[in-house]
């Protein structure tokens, strides 16, 4: 009798293999990334060639904490989360509570010691880094291994969500969405007019806040572009450089005032976006956006070389200065001229140009939003959506694709040159170091975070991106690593950004909220 | 069995698309070799044929996303001069010929809200009324009527095709036949005359089937205008079109009345195969 071969069933790995095998590669991958980087310091020292001091204990200590991490993780996903709840709560109670307190040392002790000559230390509690930022680091990531446990515990207590239970509380969150945007609207709107006025306004803050707004107009000019027409756009600062450097030529040559110049710059600014937009017409997604950097940067180095015209590198100076209306910021007006100060006879102050300034960009920026508010419950608006949505079926309509992306390109440059002349006027000194693409991908970032096509939403994030790193200059050297971490939480907390609401252009049922629930036809 | 033809579409209706000598080829292959028929007025085209058989290339190259290798494509209407459909770009055939479709593939603005949808099918029209924006932004009486009256008309096809109560929400958010309904009003909100309907019952029940039957009869009888229709549903095709064409590999095999390409050999041979020679 054949005697039946059965295939050998290959047993399922049990969680702590898996586990196990999966901490070795981490273990691994990180001895690959931190031996050499972290291993050794170099040092260079005046006199001597370089050097270097090794530095194994904080690899050591990053093998051994990494795969920790590994393995809760792996555990936490077969639904076993207490060891990670456990042990990710110890590491983060013993890593950042150590960091705090060493960081407190560093503030409180370490001044008093130096004061009285005592050696600096820390606090004395055994930490694996030397540096308490790092270690703080690592204990968010043990923070992190905890959330994911408590979220693993919830779900076993409660079922996966449904389909339907999903969509219901993306429902929800878009409504919650609409109402914080409601609120915050008109608070930062009051705020904002309000806040120079206080006695809290210095000349640091009013230059902060100025410098936000200068990035919300550009947010929401972006936003035209990226937001509402759906076109990737790396190169919006292009924009912004042929305004402010419009300005800068017309103050310059032809002794235009800030107010003459500012509607040229901006036709200036919207004539070069539809001649970014005439060759990009057939371009979609991840192209356009290649060939949008392409743009910004021709533009950053024909500033660059053209010295005979930009200047060059070293860009142009002694721009004309803001007037209020053609009366000069000056403390001693030239015979037979008035001054700010002597028109409303006030006391001279610098704080009087930096305020009209702030008040300026709001205004432009306020302008900005309008003029989109509006244009969105146009035929144009709708059509510029339309075409994010679906460029073929915008085809079929009759729609010209053509024209529609090209006014949107015109309209998001033409607040850029607005936006440049401003900046120009601010300044009186422009470079093309001002228009690198960084910039562009800050702007972008801004329009991506605050949830596109959300006005309030890019506001904020603009506050968020530009306020927080101004904030965070204490932080110094990890400023833009905690600028990027921020990034990274926004989008994993809120993926389509902080304030996600659309909210329709034109509405049927008006004011009786909830339409009626689906499957009840009329 | 064309039970439901109804009485009151005139039997002598003028031509309203003239196909002649449709080729398209992509590179070696000939998708459409050299097919002719006409479609008329106030009449439902049925378009059917094997899958590849050319259907939606020909649906492509009359509505101008492809350009034909050779032949013509005139469309005539009353009152206004016959266009030229093969050499227009494709957006000019929806703005100016007016020829309005929808795709196999729903293809709405899913963003977007119902009502939404049928706006933007007005663009052209408001386009115009907004004086190219420039007058819409200060909001002149004149493009607020107009904005009024694209309203009127969406809300119209809206109870039209049961979706009053849906018209706030996002089109993509709809359950599959409402948005089938949504691509059709959508289509109707540009006021074509010629309406090309690329498989509207693909994914119906049999239910929602008969009542797009109903939707589209109605809109041949009280708009008067020409409907080209995809259709593998036979229930669908056979029961509504006044004119059927079939297409196999290319080419035309038939031409004639649902019941005249039901007895069609060349017909009965593309479906079922060759007949076994005994």
């Amino acid at each position: 009798m054949a005697t039946m071969t059965i295939p050998a069933v290959k047993a399922a790995p049990t969680p702590m293999t898996v586990a196990l095998k999966e901490a070795g590669m981490t273990a691994f991958v990180v001895f690959m990334l931190s031996f050499l980087m972290i291993g050794f310091e170099s040092q260079a020292t005046q006199g001597q060639p370089l050097g270097y001091v090794t530095r194994f204990g904080a690899t050591a200590w990053g093998i051994l904490l990494v795969p920790l991490g590994r393995i809760a993780l792996v555990l936490d996903r077969y639904g076993q989360s207490m060891p990670s709840l456990i042990g990710g709560g110890l590491a983060f109670l013993y890593l950042a509570g150590g960091a705090v307190i060493a960081l407190a040392f560093d503030v409180l002790v370490i001044p008093f010691n130096d004061y009285f000559g005592a050696a600096a230390g820390a606090s004395g509690i055994p930490m694996p880094f030397a540096d308490p930022i790092v270690d703080a680091i690592f204990g968010l990531g043990a923070l992190y291994i905890v959330a994911m446990a408590i979220q693993t515990r919830r779900r076993a207590a409660h079922g996966e969500l449904t389909l339907e239970e999903r969509e219901t509380k993306e429902e929800r969150s878009s409504i919650r969405a609409k109402r914080l945007s409601l609120v915050l609207g008109p608070t930062l709107l009051v705020v904002a007019f309000v806040l120079p006025l206080t006695p809290l306004a210095d000349r640091s803050l009013i230059g902060t806040l100025t410098l936000i707004l200068t990035y919300v107009m550009l947010g929401w000019g972006l936003n035209i572009v990226v937001g509402l027409a759906g076109l990737l756009d790396l190169g919006y600062v292009a924009f912004y450089a042929v305004g402010a450097y419009t300005y800068a030529k017309l103050s310059l040559d032809l002794h235009l005032s800030f107010w003459a110049s500012l509607p040229l710059a901006g036709m200036f600014a919207a004539f070069f976006g539809v001649m970014l937009g005439f060759p990009v017409l057939r371009l979609r997604g991840d192209y356009l956006a290649i060939v949008t950097l392409g743009f910004g940067e021709m533009v950053r180095i024909i500033l660059i070389n053209w010295q005979s015209f930009t200047g060059g590198p070293a860009g142009i100076g002694g721009i004309e200065k803001i007037t209020f209306f053609g009366v000069p910021f000056e403390r001693n007006p030239a015979e037979g001229t008035q001054s700010f100060h002597t028109l409303f006879g006030l006391e001279f102050s610098v704080m009087h140009r930096i305020v009209f300034l702030y008040y300026l960009i709001l205004v432009l920026a306020l302008v900005t939003n309008l003029f989109t508010i509006r244009l969105r419950r146009l035929p144009i608006g709708r059509a510029w959506e339309a075409l994010r949505e679906d460029e073929t079926a915008c085809r079929a309509l009759g729609i010209n694709p053509r024209n529609t992306k090209l006014t949107a390109f015109a309209m998001g440059a033409m607040f850029a040159g607005f936006a440049g002349s401003f900046f120009a006027v601010k300044q009186f000194f422009i470079s093309p170091e001002s228009f690198t693409f960084i910039e562009s991908a800050v702007i972008l970032a801004i329009v991506v975070l605050g949830g596109m096509g959300s006005q309030v939403g890019v506001a904020l994030a603009a506050i968020l991106l530009i306020g927080l790193p101004e904030v965070m200059r204490e932080l110094s050297l990890y400023r833009m690593l905690a600028f990027g971490a921020v990034m990274i939480l926004i989008m994993l907390w809120r993926p389509k950004g902080l304030l996600a609401h659309r909210e329709p252009t034109i509405l049927l049922h008006r004011g009786n909220g909830k339409p009626k629930k689906m499957g009840a036809r009329a | 069995m064309n039970a439901t033809a109804p009485d009151m579409a005139p039997q002598t209706t003028g031509s309203l698309l003239e196909v002649e000598h449709l080729t398209m080829r992509f590179g070696g292959l000939v998708a459409i070799d050299d097919v002719a028929f006409v479609a008329r007025e106030r009449e439902i085209t049925g378009i059917i044929g094997p899958n590849g058989a050319g259907k939606t290339t020909l649906f492509n190259c009359i509505t101008g996303f492809y350009k034909p290798t050779v032949g013509r494509l005139t469309l005539y209407s009353a009152g206004r001069p016959a266009f030229l459909l093969e050499q227009m770009a494709g957006y000019v055939i929806g703005q100016k010929a007016r020829v309005a479709r929808t795709f196999q593939n729903i293809r709405l603005f899913a963003g977007m809200s119902v009502l939404e949808n049928l706006m933007v099918a007005q663009h052209n029209k408001l386009m115009l009324a907004s004086g190219y924006t420039v007058l819409g932004l200060f909001g002149l009486p004149n493009y607020r009527r107009a904005e009024k009256a694209a309203l009127e008309k969406a809300v119209y096809w809206l109870e039209r095709v049961g979706l009053t109560d849906y018209a706030d929400l996002s089109a993509g958010n709809l359950p599959y036949g409402a948005q089938r309904r949504l691509e059709i009003s959508r289509a109707m909100c540009t006021d074509p005359v010629l309406l090309c309907l690329d498989e509207p019952a693909a994914g119906l029940n049999p239910r929602e089937s008969a009542e797009l039957n109903q939707l589209l009869m109605s809109i041949r009888d009280e708009f008067g205008i020409g409907l080209l229709l995809i259709e593998h549903d036979m229930s669908v095709v056979m029961g509504i079109s006044d004119h059927i064409v079939v297409l196999d590999y290319g080419k035309k095999i038939s031409d004639g009345t649902p019941a005249e390409v039901q007895r069609d050999p060349a017909v009965i041979r593309a479906y079922l195969g060759e007949e076994e020679k005994e």
